[in-house]
């Protein structure tokens, strides 16, 4: 079965074939197969891409109902610029900072962070001395069952500050790198590492409770 | 500065093998005489890997068929006919 589409400009038909095997071509392929108006290569990439970019958008934002319409628009505004895409990052990079546009846009309207700003200048050095000072177990990942895993891990980067949960879920969850995070919100390469490492301490301490040796029984 | 300060202050720089080799062999030195330093790094190494070895959940079913319904939608209203 063919699966018959147009182009957004109305323009020619194209026919896609399931045996072109979208889901063995490069994302650069994709971009290249969805410009000439195969709908079915811009399906591909969001099934390839739809779960990280909503846990980037649920962690930004904080707010389930508007992680899912960051998530949806990240998606139709790539959609509507992919003309504008033209291959000098990967095409994930690319996606991620629309995604981080949208999901921060979302944020500022929440009254609880009415003039929040990625900017805004991190506290004194005094704010990295850690807490706890205990060793954790080898394969910490390995004391708790998937979702309490999951649980434990997504409440502490929730309780991190915006600036800080943003960065650190750029660099060391999606591994952008320090360039491409700092390119992405506007920020210096040095005020990227900043942010990063107050997230990594605060992160630590916070699951030390957690994995720390003899924590559980 | 203090060692263990330094230490802090560099962690990140540290795993993410951002800096000198003489800068990292003193911070290796310091660790190895300062077992909480070397908890510190270690920890912090930690934290890092298990966020990352930590894959994010499929998306719900209907949250994925909304997403691919809007798309189809917005491709209609851009000048194409969804199939």
């Amino acid at each position: 079965m063919e699966l018959l589409e147009r182009n957004w400009n109305g323009m020619a038909l194209m026919a896609m074939s399931p045996t072109n095997g979208a889901a063995t071509l490069s994302d650069l392929e994709l971009v290249a197969q969805a410009k000439a108006g195969h709908l079915e290569a811009f399906d591909e990439l969001v099934n390839r891409h739809e779960r990280k970019i909503f846990r980037l958008t649920q962690h930004i934002t904080g707010n389930r109902e508007d992680a899912e319409d960051a998530l949806q628009d990240s998606f139709l505004k790539a959609f509507s610029r992919l003309s504008q895409f033209q291959g000098e990052s990967q095409f994930y990079t690319w996606l991620v900072r629309i995604a981080v546009n949208e999901s921060l846009m979302r944020l500022r309207k929440r009254k609880a962070h009415p003039t929040f700003s990625l900017d805004e200048p991190v506290e004194s050095d005094g704010d990295l001395v850690p807490r706890e000072r205990g060793s954790w177990e080898d394969n910490p990942e390995q004391m708790y069952g998937q979702q309490e895993l999951h649980e434990i891990l997504d409440r502490a980067v929730q309780s991190l500050p915006p600036i800080f949960r943003t960065v650190f879920v750029m660099r060391d969850l999606d591994q952008l790198s320090t360039e491409e995070t700092a390119e992405a919100l506007e920020l210096s390469v040095p005020a990227v590492k900043s942010r990063l490492l107050r997230a990594r301490l605060q992160l630590r301490d916070k699951l030390s409770k957690h994995f720390r040796r003899s924590s559980r029984v | 500065m203090n060692p263990c300060t330094k230490i802090i202050l560099e962690v990140s720089n540290y795993l993410d093998n951002e800096m000198d080799a003489a800068l990292r062999q003193e911070l290796e030195e310091h660790m190895g005489c300062c077992p909480e330093c070397r908890i510190i790094i270690d920890t912090t190494r930690q934290t890092i890997q298990v966020y990352r070895g930590c894959e994010p959940y499929p998306l719900p079913q209907s949250l994925h068929n909304r997403l691919q319904q809007a798309i189809r939608e917005h491709f209609g209203k851009l000048g194409g006919e969804s199939s």
